[in-house]
Order: structure tokens, then C-alpha cells, then sequence
């Protein structure tokens, strides 16, 4: 089709829309926001005679290049470092992809503009199309990397494991709540145009650097249909800031989606970039370099700031804050030794760090070894059964994090940990950002305004609590994060398969003492207590350490 | 002399990481593990499709996250009154120490539904990109043999006001009601078979679109905006987009897509579709409109009716739930098929409008009457009175 022949042929389509006459169609969603009918164009003018052969392409390139790397034995030269970890990843991005499909109805009967509705349909089934071809590359790896397991029990391990609740914020923020905050700030406004940069464009580049080409293969295909999602949300964006009404409620849902967005999506990408990769050429960009370049200056600074003009108001700081926890704080950092402190739990192989490692962490994060080095010579030390416990129950100069009742990220950074009474429960924020958002947001009313849409924070949020007292032998067979022998574990703190005495088993677990949730002993404190349990644990870190007086 | 600095790129390292490399305790165990699948061997399909979508019934631990402002979250099995086996126990309760398992998988009957045409990315766009390439050559061919200067002037009016008539149908279900049901669906493989159903219609839609587009180009005087003054007053359309509206109007998924799919498109659609444009087009000098028409036909009767078939039989033969989803569904059929009766007799007058009338409507709409029995019965269920008004 010609441009010209496209532009006819989209104009030719918005002649299919209609007014209902006789039954309205069924509002299944609410939103607190308000739109005025508006001739919002769909800028890419997606017409499905000429889409339907464009993706048909897409899939021959991708599937051509799948089959090209079994037949060039891509996998002899696979990173298994790097491969482990995608079995974290590739159990979850599925469900984002799918539940940004299942978003796109919240839109319908709420944004009035039928042409808008067009575009959204067709991102619908982008999204179909992005999780079963990730479940696709998944299914490839399980079927020809060295380690199937973690792949092969990936979708029930995600579902139950002590971090998945972690992405599947990525995947329920989208679909549940006040229609406009799910599917459009938090969804097309965050999540796709900021954070699908790191996602899809920095990470498979680390992928090739590993070995692995399909990773980039599939997801550049994914992030090619982006920009049709991404436009989706600006047009909504600016038909929701023509009602002033509507501003108050901009602001509140971009800081929640910024900092949500900010706190899973750079915990999980940031360790897999950082942690998973065996690329230590100095000149390689860190993910804290990505960060700077993907989301603070290509989002924040030429999509974001652009729109102060029209009303939205910026959480300035909030971005900056974020930069300041990455490049300051050591958020990626503390994440990655949390995700390696609780390996037990986890259902992929977790490699130790090596002076190579140490000495680019040290390049790229100047201090880093002061703070994360000893704590990472401790994992490698304790890496192979022999005679000691896994290292979350070693005196390693850790303490276990208390988790933040909003994201579920644990509060790693300890000196912003914050605590709040709500419900009858006294509840642990990584930040008062994640404070707020419990607190204030994600409630009926916001600041005075009714917001009944709003949705709710729900859940058993904190993974320790429904293990609390167990046996941790128990928890990993309850989990079934166990291999086909019924004892060796499917985590495993080293990627050595040679030699079976060095794979841990059940048995090795039986030794360790049980489990305790922190909210659990939290909520057994008294008001002293409890104080006192804060003021120390603001006064520990960084990387774990806890506060043992001033001395 | 120059001397070349070495750029600075990842090193291949030969790490022998491909399967069957070692042997250990799981080396072998490459398949996905958690479900069962519908036959002897697991398909691509269900690998690429089953447990996306989680379910705290079975492996979810911590539950859903996310609540809407009542505070249910996810896919609530009470977005429709239909009930698969297990529907009725409660999500476990989970809290200090109860660790996190729920029921066995699959925990209730709705996870046991497979869609026969086993739909994912990459049968949807080679279905779909095979559809519009061949529409496309068969419009090309058209012009070229000119001929479209073979339709007499009726015929030309029957084009641009009915069969444009009938894209406003295509285009409404497709968004409002079979896009919107992708978010209300209990599992991963309902919800696909429904979005990709969904991209059925919509294309289709524009397909008839952009054929009048052509059309419009083509054959001197089509009007084609004619097709708007027919779907908003002509009184021979105004049941069809009644019951249209209403179909997108209707709260509970299931009824939706039943009512759509096991009623008004064996009464309605392949009436006008099979039973009236692809028999009457030919002998009015028209072997175009009938492969455009013939395409959305083919979806319908060949992969949407297929799904839906199997999404509702397996309902109405439920180990536990089998005499409440049959005593549903009769009531829809006689709540539907009453109404879809009544839009269909209204269309009666579109068979008089071709000079040449191959069929007579009485004929056509017993033909549909006795498919859509055929299709209720495969069902298990009664074939409603109302079929007779």
C-alpha cells in the first residue's frame, strides 16, 4: 500500500464507527477521570489490510532466526549466567504482555473516541502476539539450554515463588482499578514509553553480549510495535489534561506509576543487566549509564517535560529521587544481594561474583566493593554444601529486609524504610513515596476528592508471612522448586552441574532453622519495641548490614 | 605508521551450554510441567498459551495484587452466571503460615477448555495476512478484467447500502463486544480464542471498508457514504442493529458470546452473508463481493463457531454444573433467539432489491433455522420455540 492509498483507507475506516441508538454498550470499568468527545488523530494510521502482512513479516525474521540459532548451535555459546536469569524473566513478561491485552477494553467506554479505539484494538492483539512469542523463546531455551529446570515449571514457580510478586505489578497494575490510572498513565504513559526502553532495547543488547541473539530477536520485534502502543497513550494523555478536573488526578497517578514503575522495573532489569551478565569490558555501558540515557534523558527530559506546558505536573521529584537511589543508593546492587540471599527460594541458578566482577563494579560504582564486596565473597565461600547452611541463615553481616507493603520490593535501602498503622496491621514501606501510595492514593478518597474508581491494594503481599515457622525444606518442596530426583533443589547458588555432590538437595535445608516473616515479629512488638526496631533499622545498611550500636 | 586499535566488542567463549551437554537431575525434563494437557501429548499451542494467566486457586500464592475499587482483583469466575466444575469452592485462604498451596491443578473446569483452532501470534497473523493478501488480489483481479461494469445499477445500490450496511455490524461486535471480553474471560485460553476472534471481526469489517473504497473509485456513481443513511434509518436494518447494540450492551461475558455466535450469527449473519449476498451476487454479475463476503464467512463457520462450540459443550456436559449451565444457556436461546428472529424477518425486503432473485428469503431462512437447531443440539441443548415466530 502506498502512504497515500493508507491515508485514504484509514480515513475510509472511521466511517465504521457508530452512535448506539438503542442500548449503550456495557461500562464494565470505572474512572474518577472525565473526557470530553475530541477528533484525536491516531497518528500511525494502522489499517489491518496492511498490518496483518507486516507482523506476518515480523514472525518469518524472528522464527528464521530461532531456527538459525538451533542449527548454528547458539547454545554452545550461551552464557549460562545470563540464561539463568531468564528463566526469572521469561516467567514473567508473559503476563504483562497479556494483561496489557486485557487492558485495553478499560479504555473503550471511557476515552470517547472511536478512532482511538481502533489503535487500541490493534494493541490488543500486539499483545497477544508479544506474550506467546516469549512464551515461545521460553519453550526454545527450555528445549535446547543446558538446564531445562526453572524453565520447564516456570509458570507455577513465578506464581509462587519469594520475588514474583514483584513483576506481576508489571502485569495487574495494568488491569485492575480506576480504568484511565491502569490501562493509560500506568500501562501506555510509564510502563511503555519509559520503561520498555530498559526492558526491550538495553537488555537483549546484554543478551548478544552473552551469546544469546534470540533475546534480541524476538524482543526488538516486540519493541518495533511499541511506538503504535505509545502513541495510544499520548493521545489519551492529552484529551485527559483538555479537563482541568482531570489534572489533580494526572498528578497523582504519574507518581504512583513513576515510582512503581521505577522500583520493579529497575530492581529486576538492573540486577538482570548488572548481575547476569559476563561482559565486563570497561567500556560497556552500566545499567545505571542505560538508566541516565534510556529514561532520564529520552523519557523524563524530551517526552515528560514537554508536557508541563499543558498542564501536567511533573514529579520531578520523584525522577530525581530515583536516579539518586540507583547512583547513590545502590538499589540495583542491594536488590541483587537480596535476590542472592534468598537463592533457596528461587528457581534459577544464581553464579557467584568474580574478582573480573569486582573489579568492573568497582569501575562503573566507585565504593562498590566497600559496600557489596565482602558480602559477595561470603556467597561465593558458601556457594557448595559443606557442612554449613545456605548463607541467608550464615552471620554474613546481613539482616533479613522487612518488605514494603506497597511494591514488594523489600526495604532494602534501609535509612528510607518508613512504617504506618493502616487497617489494624503495622505495615513496612521501602519510601515514603510507597507510603503514600498505600496510604493516600490507592484509597476513596484523595485529598479530599472522592475517587470511588480508585482501586485497591490487595493480597497476602508479604511472601514470608504465609511460610512463617515453617521449615525452609518445607517451603521449597511446598513451592515444588524441586528436581525430577525429588531431593536436588532447582536453585542453586553456582552454576557447577558436574559434580552431584555440590548440588544442594532438601536435605541440606532440614539443618536450617525455620523461617521467620519480619511482619509477622513485627506486629508481636510492643510500641517501644517497635520503635526501637525502626530507629535501628534506618541506622543499618547499606548492603544489609545491620545497626549494631554506636560503637 | 598507524597502528589499528582493537574495537572494543563482546568475545565469543565457547561455554558448551547446549542440552545434552551433562547429565543431572532434571537434564532431561523438557516439558512444561504444570498442567495437564487435553491429549496424550502437550501441544505448542498449550505451551505457548496455558497458566499466563494465574489463578489463586491453584498455584497463585499470594492472590492477586491489584483489586478493582470493591476489591476483587483479576478474573473473577462471577463475571458470568455459568459455573465449571470447582467454580463453587472458595480461594483458599491464605495467611501466617498456611503456606502457599491452593487445589491441585487445575483446580476447576474452566482451565480444561482448549480452542480447537489452537490460536496464537503465529496462526493468527499467517491466518490473517493469507486473508487480506488473497482479498486484495481478488479486488486487483476485479479491476483489472473490469469487472465491476457488469453490475447493473440495482445491484450497485444493493452493494453500497447493504452489504456497507453490514460492516457496522462487524466493526461493533468486534470492539465492543468480542475486544471487551478479552478482559473478562477466567483463563488465558478463553481470552485468546476471544481477542483473536475479535481481530476476525474488525478486519472484516474493514475489509468491507476498503472494498467500498474501491468501489467508490471504480464504478462510476457508488456512493460510498450510502451505507450510513441504511445502517442509521433503513427500518430492514433497524433489528439487526438493535440486536447488535444489544449484544454489546450485555453485562455477562458468556451470554455475549453465546448470544453472538450460537444465535445471531447462524440466524442473522449467515443469512445475509451465505444465504442471500454469496447466492444472488453471481447472478447479478458479481463474483467479487462474494469472496470478500466468503472471507468473513469462512472465520465465522470455520474457526469462531468452532471455538465457541467448544467452549459451551463442555459447560453443558459439566461433572457438576451441567444442569445449571444447560438451564442458562435454553434460557438465553429463548431470550436471544426471539429477538434475532424478529431482526432477521425484518430483512425480508433486502431479498426483493437484485434484479435477478436466486433465493427466496422463506427458503433462505429455513436453511439458517435448521443449521442453527443442528448447532444448538451438538450442544445438548433444546431448540427454542421461539424459533418458529
Amino acid at each position: 500500500m502506498s502512504r497515500q492509498s493508507v491515508a485514504k483507507a484509514h480515513q475510509k475506516i472511521q466511517e465504521l464507527a457508530w452512535e448506539p441508538m438503542y442500548h449503550q454498550p456495557v461500562s464494565h470499568y470505572g474512572t474518577d477521570y472525565t473526557f470530553r468527545k475530541a477528533q484525536k488523530k491516531d497518528p500511525l494510521k494502522q489499517v489491518l489490510r496492511s498490518y496483518f502482512p507486516m507482523q506476518e513479516e515480523k514472525d518469518h525474521r524472528v522464527y528464521g532466526a530461532s531456527d538459525g540459532a538451533i542449527r548454528g548451535n547458539m547454545f554452545r555459546q550461551v552464557q549460562e549466567r545470563w540464561l539463568e536469569w531468564q528463566k526469572l524473566f521469561l516467567s514473567i513478561i508473559p503476563l504483562p504482555e497479556i494483561s496489557a491485552a486485557r487492558a485495553m477494553p478499560l479504555l473503550f467506554r471511557n476515552v470517547p473516541n472511536p478512532e482511538l479505539h481502533n489503535g487500541q484494538a490493534i494493541q490488543m492483539i500486539d499483545e497477544v502476539r508479544h506474550s506467546t512469542i516469549q512464551q515461545n523463546l521460553k519453550r526454545l531455551y527450555m528445549n535446547n539450554y543446558i538446564d531445562p529446570a526453572g524453565f520447564n515449571s516456570s509458570l507455577r514457580n513465578f506464581q509462587n515463588d519469594y520475588c514474583g510478586t514483584i513483576g506481576r505489578q508489571f502485569a495487574e497494575g495494568f488491569i485492575t482499578g480506576d480504568a484511565i490510572t491502569a490501562a493509560s498513565i500506568y500501562l501506555t504513559i510509564v510502563a511503555e514509553t519509559a520503561f520498555t526502553n530498559t526492558l526491550f532495547v538495553a537488555m537483549p543488547a546484554e543478551a548478544a553480549a552473552n551469546g544469546d541473539y534470540l533475546l534480541p530477536t524476538v524482543f526488538h520485534s516486540v519493541q518495533s510495535d511499541e511506538s503504535r502502543h505509545i502513541s495510544n497513550g499520548y493521545a489519551t494523555l492529552l484529551m485527559a489534561l483538555a479537563d482541568e478536573g482531570n489534572h489533580q488526578l494526572l498528578e497523582r497517578d504519574l507518581r504512583y506509576a513513576w515510582w512503581n514503575n521505577h522500583r520493579v522495573v529497575d530492581a529486576a532489569i538492573g540486577t538482570f543487566i548488572e548481575y547476569g551478565t559476563k561482559d565486563r569490558r570497561k567500556d560497556r555501558e552500566s545499567y545505571a549509564e542505560m538508566w541516565r540515557r534510556w529514561i532520564y534523558d529520552d523519557y523524563y527530559r524530551s517526552y515528560l517535560v514537554p508536557l508541563e506546558k499543558y498542564g501536567l505536573v511533573i514529579p520531578h521529584d520523584l525522577i530525581e529521587e530515583s536516579w539518586n537511589q540507583i547512583w547513590n543508593k545502590g538499589y540495583v546492587h542491594e536488590v541483587a544481594q537480596f535476590f542472592a540471599t534468598g537463592w533457596l527460594a528461587n528457581y534459577w541458578r544464581i553464579d557467584p561474583m568474580t574478582d573480573k566482577d569486582f573489579e568492573w563494579f568497582e569501575h562503573k560504582y566507585p565504593g562498590w566493593y566497600n559496600r557489596y564486596g565482602k558480602w559477595w565473597e561470603n556467597y561465593n565461600r558458601l556457594s557448595t554444601p559443606n557442612g554449613h547452611h545456605p548463607i541467608v541463615a550464615e552471620d554474613v553481616d546481613y539482616q533479613y529486609p522487612h518488605r514494603c507493603w506497597t511494591c514488594m520490593v523489600p526495604c532494602l535501602v534501609r535509612e528510607d524504610m518508613v512504617m504506618a498503622e493502616v487497617d489494624g496491621q503495622w505495615r513496612t514501606y521501602c519510601h515514603e513515596a510507597c507510603r503514600w501510595t498505600d496510604v493516600e492514593a490507592f484509597r476513596p478518597t484523595y485529598q479530599g476528592r472522592n475517587t470511588p474508581n480508585m482501586g485497591q491494594l490487595i493480597g497476602a503481599r508479604e511472601w514470608e508471612t504465609l511460610y512463617h515457622g515453617w521449615n525452609w525444606a518445607d517451603v521449597v518442596q511446598d513451592m515444588g522448586f524441586v528436581r525430577d530426583d525429588g531431593k536436588t533443589m532447582v536453585a542453586q547458588p553456582h552454576l557447577n552441574l558436574d559434580d552431584p555432590k555440590k548440588l544442594w538437595t532438601l536435605d541440606h535445608l532440614r539443618r536450617m532453622p525455620n523461617l521467620q516473616s519480619p511482619n509477622v515479629l513485627l506486629n508481636q512488638m510492643t510500641d517501644e519495641e517497635r520503635a526501637k526496631f525502626h530507629a535501628d533499622y534506618i541506622r543499618g545498611g547499606p548492603a544489609g548490614r545491620p545497626y549494631r550500636g554506636d560503637s | 605508521m598507524t597502528t589499528a586499535t582493537e574495537r572494543s566488542v563482546p568475545k565469543p567463549v565457547f561455554t558448551d551450554a547446549e542440552a545434552g551437554a551433562k547429565e543431572f537431575p532434571d537434564s532431561n525434563a523438557r516439558r512444561f510441567n504444570y498442567f495437564t494437557p487435553q491429549k496424550r501429548k502437550q501441544t505448542h499451542y498449550e505451551d505457548v498459551t496455558v497458566e499466563v494467566q494465574p489463578d489463586p486457586r491453584h498455584y497463585l500464592a499470594q492472590g492477586w495484587l491489584y483489586g478493582f475499587s470493591d476489591g476483587k482483583g483479576g478474573y473473577p469466575l462471577d463475571w458470568t452466571v455459568l459455573k465449571a466444575w470447582g467454580s463453587d469452592r472458595p480461594e483458599p485462604e491464605r495467611g501466617p503460615g498456611t503456606g502457599g498451596k491452593g487445589y491441585e491443578w487445575p483446580a476447576h473446569g474452566w482451565h480444561e477448555f482448549r480452542d480447537p483452532n489452537e490460536e496464537w501470534e503465529l496462526s493468527l497473523y499467517r491466518y490473517n495476512a493469507n486473508v487480506v493478501r488473497q482479498l486484495q488480489a481478488n479486488v486487483d483481479a476485479a479491476k483489472q478484467a473490469k469487472a465491476f461494469g457488469q453490475w447493473n445499477p440495482n445491484w450497485v445500490r444493493f452493494v453500497q447500502q447493504n452489504v456497507g450496511a453490514w460492516m457496522h455490524v462487524d466493526h461493533g461486535l468486534g470492539l465492543y463486544l468480542f475486544a471487551n471480553a478479552n478482559r473478562r474471560g477466567p483463563t488465558n485460553m478463553h481470552n485468546t480464542a476471544i481477542a483473536v476472534n475479535s481481530m476476525h471481526l474488525i478486519r472484516a469489517a474493514q475489509d468491507l471498508a476498503l472494498y467500498q473504497l474501491t468501489l467508490s473509485e471504480e464504478v462510476e456513481g457508488f456512493d460510498g457514504s450510502a451505507h450510513l443513511e441504511t445502517w442509521n434509518s433503513d427500518p430492514a436494518w433497524q433489528g439487526v442493529r438493535e440486536t447488535a447494540e444489544r449484544l454489546t450492551a450485555t453485562d455477562d461475558w458468556a451470554e455475549a458470546i453465546f448470544a453472538a455466535n450460537v444465535v445471531f450469527q447462524p440466524l442473522v449473519g449467515e443469512l445475509f452473508r451465505s444465504q442471500l449476498v454469496m447466492q444472488v451476487a453471481p447472478r447479478n454479475g458479481d463474483f467479487v463481493t462474494p469472496t470478500v463476503v466468503g472471507a468473513e464467512e469462512f472465520d465465522f463457520a470455520e474457526r469462531d463457531l468452532r471455538y465457541t462450540k467448544a467452549i459451551f459443550e463442555l459447560l453443558s456436559n459439566d461433572r457438576e454444573f451441567a444442569e445449571h449451565n444447560s438451564r442458562t444457556m435454553n434460557t438465553w436461546l429463548a431470550d436471544w433467539t426471539g429477538q434475532t428472529i424478529a431482526a432477521a424477518r425484518a430483512m425480508q425486503p433486502l431479498w426483493s432489491q437484485p434484479d435477478s432473485k436466486p433465493v427466496r428469503f422463506e427458503d433462505a431462512l429455513d436453511r439458517v433455522k435448521s443449521r442453527f437447531a443442528g448447532i444448538v443440539e451438538e450442544l445438548s441443548l433444546d431448540v427454542p420455540k421461539e424459533l418458529e415466530r
